[in-house]
Order: C-alpha cells, then sequence, then structure tokens
C-alpha cells in the first residue's frame, strides 16, 4: 500500500470528488438493486402469508430455484424487499435508520440515554464506538512507543538487528489475530479483565508495523549526512535526536496510518471472545440473533471510526512535515 | 525455582555467542545471517521452557514449549484437516478469486479515467477500513462452510490488491510509452509488452500484503461459525477446553502456513522481477 500511495497521482480535490460522487452513487444504486434478489425468498414468504398468490406456490418448490429466477417471475410482490424485518441484505436507508436509531435517538429519547440518566446508553453504537475506540488508542499507544524504541534499539546494536529484525520481519507474515481469543481468555483467567486485554493485542498488531517503519526510517539518513555529524564530533544520543530522528518522521507517519488501523482491527476482534460491550460484541451478538440491520450498522460506525483515525494521522503528518519545512 | 535461576546463565550464553558473531569478522556471511535469529529464536524458547517449569506456571496459563510440541506431535491428522479446511480451501481459494477479480477490475478500470480517478480513493479508503467485520454478514449468507471464508477472504484483498494494480500500471515513463506509440503498438501489446512488467513489483507487492489478509480473514471467519473442523475452530474450542497445547499448536500450524506462503510468494517475485532495484545486490 505504500508504494501505491507513494505514486499514485492525486489530483486536486476540486476536480477528485465528482467521480468518487459518481462511483459511490453507482454503488449505492447496485446495492439497491441487489436487494431485492437477495431478500427474495423471505420476501414472498411474507407475501404468501399474507395472501399472495406466488408463481411457484409453495416454499419447497421455490426452495430450489434461484433468487433472479424468483425476481422474474414475481415482479409485482416484491417491494417488500426494501423493508423487511430481518433482511439478508437490508437497504441502505434500512442501515441509516438503525444508525440514526441507535446514536442520536437512543441518547436523546431512550429511558437509558444520556440525556434521561446522565450515562450513555449501553444500547447505543456511541457507548460501544467509544469501548472500541479506548481499547484501540490505549493498544496504539502503547504498541507505537515500545515499536519506536525496539527500533532505536535495533538501529543501534548489530545484534538486535541481526537476531531481532528478522523475527520482526517474520512475525508480519504470521496472523497474529489468531492469538487474539488466547491472550483475552489467558489475561482473564489471571485476573486481568476490562481494557487491558484487548489493548494488548491492539498493542501487538500496531508494534510491527511501526518497528519495521521506523528501523527504515532511523537508518534513511545517507553516508553523506552521517560524515557531516561525524566532523561535528557528534555523539550518538546526538545524531539520533539531530539527524536520525527528524529523518524518519515520514517514515513513522506512513507506519502509524497502517497501525492505527490495525490496532482498531485488534480491538474488535478482542472484543469476539468477552461479550462486554464494543463493535466486535455488537457485531457477534447480532449475528447470534439474526439482527443483520444491527451488524451493518456496526460495521458502518466502525468503517467511519477507521477513517476517522487514519485521516486525523493524515492531518498531523501534514503539519508536522510542513513545519519541519518537508512538505508544501 | 532452580530451572529458573538456570535461564540467565543460558540467555547470558545464548547472547554471547550471538555477540561473538555480530562483532567478528564473518556477520556478513550468510551462514551468520541464519545462526544468529535462529540462536536467539532457540535461547528465547529455553528460557520460556525454563521459567515455566521453573516458576510452577499453570499449562492453562502458558504451556512450555516442549508441550505444545508434544500436542503438534500427537495430532499430526487433526491438524493437518484443520490446515487443509482453512487454508488450502479456505484461505488459498479466496486469495485466488479475490487478487484475480482485483487484477481484472483493475484492467478495466485503466481505460477509463473517470473510472480510475473515482474508484482508487475509494480503494485505498476500503483498504484501511476493518473489513474482517463483514465476517458475521458474510457466514450467515454463505453458510457455515468454507465458501464464507472465501468470501471474507475475497473482499479482505480485493482492495489492497486493485489499488496496489492499479498504481502499478501507470508507473511507465512517458517515453516508455512514446517509444510503444512509435512502433504503432496496440493497447494489448503495450499492455503485455510494457505496462504489465512494469506493473509487476506493485502487483506482488499487493500479493504480498495479501497473504496475510488472507490467513487473518480465514481465520477470524472461524470465530463466527464454521464445521467442527479448522484452525479458527479449533483455538477457539481449545480455548473454551483450556486445552492450551492444541491452541498453541494451531497458531504454529497458522504461522508457518503464513510464512511458508509469504515466503512462497516471495520467491515468485525475485524470479519475475528480477531486473527490479530492489532484487539486484549492490
Amino acid at each position: 500500500m505504500s508504494v501505491a500511495s507513494t505514486t499514485s497521482v492525486t489530483p486536486r480535490r476540486g476536480q477528485r470528488l465528482p467521480p468518487v460522487l459518481g462511483v459511490v452513487l453507482a454503488l449505492i444504486a447496485l446495492w439497491y438493486v441487489a436487494v431485492v434478489p437477495m431478500n427474495a425468498r423471505e420476501t414472498l414468504t411474507q407475501a404468501e402469508r399474507a395472501g399472495a398468490i406466488i408463481d411457484p406456490p409453495t416454499a419447497v418448490d421455490r426452495r430450489d430455484m434461484s433468487s433472479w429466477a424468483l425476481v422474474a417471475r414475481n415482479p409485482g410482490l416484491l417491494g417488500a424487499s426494501w423493508s423487511l424485518d430481518r433482511p439478508r441484505l437490508p437497504a441502505p436507508h434500512q442501515v441509516v435508520t438503525e444508525l440514526y436509531a441507535s446514536t442520536i435517538d437512543e441518547e436523546i429519547n431512550g429511558r437509558s440515554g444520556i440525556v434521561q440518566s446522565g450515562t450513555l446508553s449501553n444500547r447505543s453504537l456511541v457507548y460501544h464506538g467509544l469501548v472500541t475506540l479506548n481499547a484501540t488508542f490505549l493498544g496504539f499507544v502503547i504498541g507505537a512507543t515500545l515499536g519506536v524504541v525496539l527500533a532505536i534499539g535495533i538501529v543501534h546494536s548489530r545484534v538486535m538487528d541481526m537476531s531481532v529484525m528478522p523475527w520482526a520481519i517474520v512475525s508480519q507474515t504470521i496472523p497474529i489475530v489468531a492469538l487474539a481469543p488466547m491472550i483475552i481468555v489467558v489475561l482473564y483467567s489471571v485476573g486481568v479483565q476490562g481494557l487491558l486485554p484487548k489493548a494488548v493485542i491492539s498493542a501487538y498488531l500496531s508494534f510491527f508495523p511501526v518497528v519495521v517503519g521506523m528501523v527504515k526510517g532511523l537508518r534513511s539518513p545517507d553516508r553523506m549526512q552521517l560524515d557531516l555529524m561525524h566532523t561535528y564530533n557528534a555523539s550518538k544520543a546526538r545524531v539520533l535526536w539531530a539527524l536520525r530522528l527528524p529523518a524518519s518522521v515520514p517514515y513513522l507517519f506512513a507506519s502509524l496510518k497502517i497501525a492505527i488501523a490495525a490496532s482498531l482491527v485488534g480491538a474488535i476482534v478482542g472484543e469476539l471472545p468477552v461479550q462486554k460491550g464494543g463493535l466486535g460484541a455488537r457485531m457477534l451478538a447480532g449475528s447470534y440473533y439474526g439482527q443483520t440491520v444491527q451488524i451493518w450498522a456496526a460495521l458502518f460506525v466502525a468503517a467511519a471510526l477507521a477513517a476517522l483515525l487514519v485521516w486525523a494521522i493524515g492531518a498531523a503528518e501534514r503539519r508536522a512535515l510542513r513545519r519541519m519545512g518537508m512538505a508544501p | 525455582m532452580t530451572l529458573a535461576w538456570l535461564a540467565l546463565p543460558v540467555w547470558l550464553v545464548g547472547y554471547g555467542i550471538n555477540i561473538a558473531i555480530a562483532r567478528g569478522p564473518a556477520h556478513d556471511r550468510r551462514w551468520a545471517r541464519f545462526a544468529v535469529p535462529a540462536i536467539f529464536g532457540l535461547t528465547v524458547l529455553a528460557i520460556w521452557e525454563l521459567l515455566v517449569r521453573g516458576l510452577g506456571v499453570p499449562a492453562v496459563i502458558l504451556p512450555p514449549p516442549s508441550q505444545i510440541a508434544a500436542t503438534f506431535a500427537a495430532n499430526p491428522e487433526m491438524l493437518w484437516r484443520d490446515f487443509v479446511q482453512t487454508i488450502l480451501k479456505g484461505a488459498l481459494s479466496g486469495y485466488a478469486i479475490g487478487c484475480g477479480a482485483a487484477v481484472l477490475t483493475a484492467l478495466a478500470v485503466d481505460r477509463s479515467e473517470y473510472l480510475r480517478r473515482g474508484l482508487l480513493p475509494l480503494g485505498n479508503f476500503m483498504a484501511a477500513l476493518p473489513i474482517v467485520g463483514t465476517a458475521p454478514i458474510l457466514v450467515m449468507w454463505f453458510g457455515f462452510g468454507w465458501q464464507s471464508k472465501a468470501a471474507v477472504v475475497v473482499l479482505m484483498v480485493f482492495f489492497p490488491m486493485l489499488v496496489n494494480t492499479v498504481a502499478g500500471l501507470r508507473d511507465t515513463t512517458a517515453m516508455q510509452r512514446d517509444l510503444m506509440t512509435t512502433y504503432a503498438a496496440s493497447w494489448g501489446q503495450t499492455l503485455i509488452r510494457l505496462r504489465l512488467p512494469a506493473a509487476m513489483p506493485f502487483i506482488f507487492n499487493g500479493l504480498k500484503i495479501s497473504t496475510t489478509l488472507a490467513l487473518i480473514g480465514a481465520i477470524v471467519a472461524e470465530f463466527f461459525g464454521s464445521p467442527t473442523l479448522g484452525l479458527g475452530f479449533r483455538i477457539s474450542t481449545s480455548i473454551g477446553q483450556l486445552d492450551l497445547g492444541l491452541v498453541w499448536a494451531s497458531i504454529v500450524v497458522a504461522a508457518l502456513a503464513g510464512t511458508a506462503f509469504f515466503g512462497l510468494v516471495g520467491q515468485i517475485e525475485k524470479r519475475v522481477t528480477f531486473w527490479h532495484g530492489s532484487q539486484r545486490k549492490g
């Protein structure tokens, strides 16, 4: 991804928006169309119960038919596809309605909402989003700090470089999330629970991108610059502070963006085994009880969080690079 | 307790050997580059074993490596079936479909400037999203079998792959394109002779990122429902039975599979993009 983002030409905002808008609108239209065949069976069953006559009259006959064939034979009866109670694929407006109902509406009008009870409702996505966000932040801070420290160690010690770095690279190829349930359960059994176990997974996931990126960044000053520091008789600490760390800032931000996205994934996956709130718990609960709209709403909140976090780091990056004179 | 104290000299010896090799004259040799991390890994394993046994850590919290190895050796058939279900059926098929679809989409997108400008920022955006979250939905749609896992993998690898391929297809200089124009090369000829080869480093970058994503998708999707086999299933049920040896053995399988998969793609990359600066020495 890093290769892609550095070379793709980014046109000015005014030129870029219309194509993006066009594609997004096309995708939403496609979504509305896809809702019909996805929900055809359920819709027709409901219509049958309401007394309508359907082309293959019994559900048994319909079971072996493809969704598109059902749609083609009963075009007049599918209006309810977009407003089912438990659709296989909810329509976009249903997701938006659920989003509104489980955030603003729940908090303002709900009995346990913030307006009436003074605390965030545990049925609202605001509450669950904040639970996930807390774990994400804590894990991200721990992981990024440890990553930077280890990278500094690796750059300064050849033994550490030769013994730790290959493992850091290999660990990138391992599906680390597989460890998540174990970490949660093991920490739970020794009495640690709440925020910390999830943060540990987040930290673990965000740790390695930072190590690899920072090692690259701290090594980015070239021979000439290092020689100059050498002629100043600069100490190692001074070289680190005045040359290596400033030079590594672009690399740091590039890996922080990957790290915070990974951190969010870690927090969400970490919420699966212990059902104590958070977006991951919401998704799993939704999948247990067949509440598809609830899963989609949680998914959209997670997507919005990811976008917000990556955007925030991007904004910090632009600011920092501009102040350092590295970007226009 | 004495075993726990033994960990200290073991660490000192391992570290001492590594310092000797790293500071010695042979630190740039091939065997040294291999031996130092290997010694480090073995030392960590030995210390793990000694500390767990010496301090009497219960096996339900952290089993010693010897127990993990014993569990691994005792259940080769079960772990192999899990491997086939999760890695070969779920992850690999999804990986092939997802990456193939992404490359074809990139070729289609590439012909239209409007589509490219519309899809590329979206693809970049989607690549950063926690797509694992779609797992419960896809399990609901495609059932508990490996098909739903493959579907999650398709979604996870599609966007990083698309973004990389689109970027790679644009990575030619005006001079190179002009040369193709002077040869009166058609779009297809330019694609095969110039732009696809030029895009290969980017495509392989996407393929390598996708290997890890594919395994993550296949394993996490099994946490949302699976038949009674598969690595994710094994991990989540063994934790329920507090059989941590089996959990760790499954993780070892996943780790080995991930490393081998990544290494394989890396080797193919070396063969295909031998001309690229990052593959040449010096």
